[in-house]
């Protein structure tokens, strides 16, 4: 997918003054924390399982190669194949690959990030081969040919009207007569078009929520069901997934699924949890014939051992974007890239280059919500400040913002330079401001005054000067 | 209390942040109040100026590391060092050991300063245990978490214990005290319209509660806060909890002018 990262600004501007999308946002982050909230606190030992849930990631990243191998090792004893692919370009080859090869021209497609990483529908579709997402937000975007904008609620940008208009618009059978206002009618217009993609679809493509090293298995989570029909009705199940997805056994696979639906949308299970592990067997009724398991690393190797490290625990769930206070003002678009929210400000610099995502990391106030509700514990607040210093160092910061900072390390080293400028700065604002006790508009304070007055500096001086010429302040 | 005793008064130094030194001084001398009152010895030293925030959030490590050179070398020497802020006093707790990791030097001074560095308000009650504030304030007051306070220092329920022995006081919450107002230091001004959207959904949340007066123990917060409801009429009073605490709102509230202090009592 191409990148609008760099225009950052631009897209939050346009976010900022879509009615539609403020409301649309208004609903995900205020459903989903409170029923967070709730799940949470029916589990007491919620916290304990989140410790948990790290260690058992923490552990697999410090062993990623045993687990990896093991993993393949198992895929192939049941009868499948793993195509390790270091690029994104790599995974889009061995995917194409395996489609021509099963003679494939339909592709039906659970939903997958990984996949919007790569871009895979694009060129699925170069080659002549229509992908079909059936993941109903992921379904509604395809057709507008737009990006998601939240990683587990895709579509959560739009309301159901625009959904509805959608609908009418690409789906040309639909009579003009039909009702399409309430959810399950669009629920259900989608349902009757995907029946017939998941019955043609020569070849299913998924994501993974999990490997499973002990038993070659992948984890596949969804609410809709849809992953179950796309990977089980085709003759070729591809499964695409980044490495660090692994776990070592099922027993650390349960104890991610308990803080994984919990952390997302606050159900104790999603719908559907689903244990793949390889192709049909002889005496199966049912399942595919062949099982490709398609390992990306695009650049996860080499945040290994680094400052990024604790990103490769994410489990994708969700929680920092639908508790962050940046994301509930501008949504998943204005990232500008396939993932949005805290994680994403982490994520994407380090897949498609700070000086194009340089915006990311330092559109945050590191309130630190996304952090308190991370269920592996990633500290995201401290890799955004990371990414904020190699700015800095390699000079990629603003020359205004480098010399300001220059200049206010100067004062603020040599005190007597700092009270002298702080009692002339105080005095004259104090002064001006005396009249009304606040500022509309000051002269290169306009980020400031904007939207907001400023507070008037208090009369009398600053605090250390008064309170060493003996003063104790008024009302004591 | 800890400075009751017959023992020696317990010391401390007051790192005062520059937001109160420049904008609101009565918060510094509300701290000062609240701290000797409670018994302690306090000091102000002259040579304090900033935490090093600014340059740290923005990723400028090596004058970050200077300023706090400085702020180490004042503050050593007491007992306690307590700030009128959790993002000031979260700083030197949290980043100074992490900015001197690789300096055999300072980072033990850096970690011994961070161990004795405390936020006021959880200095108060769970180091100084205050019971007994001799303060009245007639109003109902809603309390915003500020993020440093909340998530670094494990500041929530101590400002709620203080504030309930304040007489005259009603205490009310807003169900998001707990959401960033959208100050973050120099985010607001780089991002001025992200963090304008932040702090009218904070302003909403408060001016729901229908309380008339708005407290928080973090004056970036306040002072962003204040701005939105003047612009947007709002006359709910704004104050530092130390303010209150300390029985000092003789000073008009933040954000008003002195003239205006007599009607303010149908504010709200």
């Amino acid at each position: 997918m191409e990148s609008t990262t760099a225009a950052f600004r631009e897209n939050t501007s346009k976010a900022l003054s879509d009615a539609k999308l403020r409301d649309a946002l208004s609903n995900l982050t205020d459903g989903f924390p409170a029923r967070r909230r709730e799940a949470i606190a029916r589990l007491p030992e919620f916290d304990a399982l989140r410790d948990a849930a790290r260690d058992i990631k923490d552990h697999v990243l410090a062993n990623l190669d045993f687990y990896l191998e093991a993993f393949e090792a198992r895929v192939v004893e049941a009868g499948g194949t793993v195509h390790w692919c270091r690029t994104a370009a790599e995974a889009r080859t061995a995917i194409l690959r395996t489609c021509k090869t099963a003679g494939a021209k339909t592709v039906t497609k659970g939903k997958s990030m990984i996949g919007e990483e790569i871009a895979i529908n694009e060129h699925l579709e170069e080659h002549g081969i229509e992908p079909v997402e059936t993941d109903l937000g992921e379904y509604i975007i395809q057709l507008r040919h737009e990006p998601p904008s939240h990683i587990i609620a895709p579509a959560i940008h739009l309301s159901k009207e625009q959904v509805a208009d959608t609908f009418r618009d690409k789906h040309r059978h639909l009579s003009p007569g039909r009702s399409l206002d309430e959810p399950r009618a669009l629920l259900d217009e989608a349902r009757g078009e995907l029946r017939r993609k998941f019955i043609g679809a020569d070849v299913g493509l998924t994501g993974a929520n999990m490997l499973i090293a002990e038993t070659g298995s992948i984890v596949l989570v969804t609410n809709e069901g849809n992953a179950d029909l796309t990977y089980s009705l085709p003759r070729v199940h591809i499964v695409i997934a980044s490495l660090e997805k692994i776990v070592p056994t099922l027993e650390d696979a349960t104890t991610i699924l308990r803080v994984l639906a919990r952390s997302a949308t606050g159900q104790e299970m999603s719908v559907y949890t689903t244990f793949c592990t390889g192709p049909k067997r002889q005496d199966d009724l049912d399942g595919p014939d062949e099982f490709h398991v398609v390992l990306l690393d695009n650049g996860r190797t080499g945040m290994l051992g680094g400052e990024f490290h604790e990103m490769l625990r994410c489990i994708r769930c969700g929680a920092c974007l639908n508790h962050c206070p940046v994301y509930k003002a501008i949504g998943g678009h204005a990232y500008g890239w396939v993932y949005s929210g805290p994680m994403g400000a982490v994520l994407i610099p380090g897949l498609i280059g700070l000086e194009e995502a340089g915006h990311l990391p330092n559109a945050s106030t590191l309130c630190g919500k996304c952090e308190d509700v991370c269920p592996v514990r990633i500290p995201l607040p401290r890799m955004l400040r990371t990414w904020r210093r190699r700015q800095f160092e390699r000079r990629q910061t603003s020359y205004p913002s480098r010399a300001g900072l220059r200049a206010w390390s100067l004062i603020a080293r040599r005190p007597w330079l700092y009270r002298l400028g702080a009692d002339i700065a105080v005095a004259a604002l104090a002064a001006l401001g005396r009249a009304r006790g606040r500022f509309r508009w000051l002269p290169l304070a306009g980020g400031w005054t904007q939207l907001r007055d400023l507070p008037a500096p208090e009369e009398g001086g600053t605090f250390i000067s008064r309170y060493h010429l003996g003063e104790h302040g008024d009302g004591a | 209390m800890i400075g009751s005793s017959a023992t020696e008064p317990i010391t401390v130094g007051l790192f005062v942040t520059c937001l109160v030194d420049l904008m609101r001084p009565t918060v510094g001398f509300a701290t000062v109040k609240l701290l000797r009152d409670a018994g302690c010895k306090v000091s102000v030293p002259k040579a304090q100026t900033c935490c090093g925030q600014p340059t740290y959030n923005s990723g400028d490590n090596p004058d970050t590391r200077a300023i706090a050179e400085k702020v180490i070398e004042a503050f050593e020497g007491f007992d306690y060092v307590v700030a009128p802020s959790g993002s000031c006093a979260g700083m030197i707790k949290h980043h100074y050991p992490s900015l001197f990791a690789n300096d055999p030097e300072m980072r033990p001074r850096a970690v011994a300063l961070a161990g004795r560095t405390f936020e006021l308000v959880s200095f108060l009650a769970d180091v100084l245990k205050v019971e007994n504030l001799e303060a009245a304030y007639d109003g109902i007051a809603t309390y915003h978490d500020s993020c440093s306070s909340l998530r670094e220092m494990g500041v929530k329920e101590q400002p709620r214990a203080l504030l309930a022995q304040v007489k005259g006081m009603t205490l009310t919450e807003a169900p998001e005290s707990e959401t960033c107002c959208g100050f973050g230091g120099l985010f607001c001004v780089k991002y001025p319209d992200i963090s304008g959207r932040m702090v009218d959904a904070k302003v909403d949340d408060i001016i729901a509660t229908s309380a008339d007066t708005l407290l928080s123990g973090d004056l970036g917060c306040l002072m962003n806060i204040a701005g939105r409801l003047h612009r947007r009429g709002s006359n709910i009073r704004v104050r530092h909890i130390a303010e209150v605490m300390a029985g000092m709102t003789n000073r008009p509230p933040l954000g008003e002018p002195v003239e205006k202090e007599k009607p303010r009592k149908e504010a709200g």
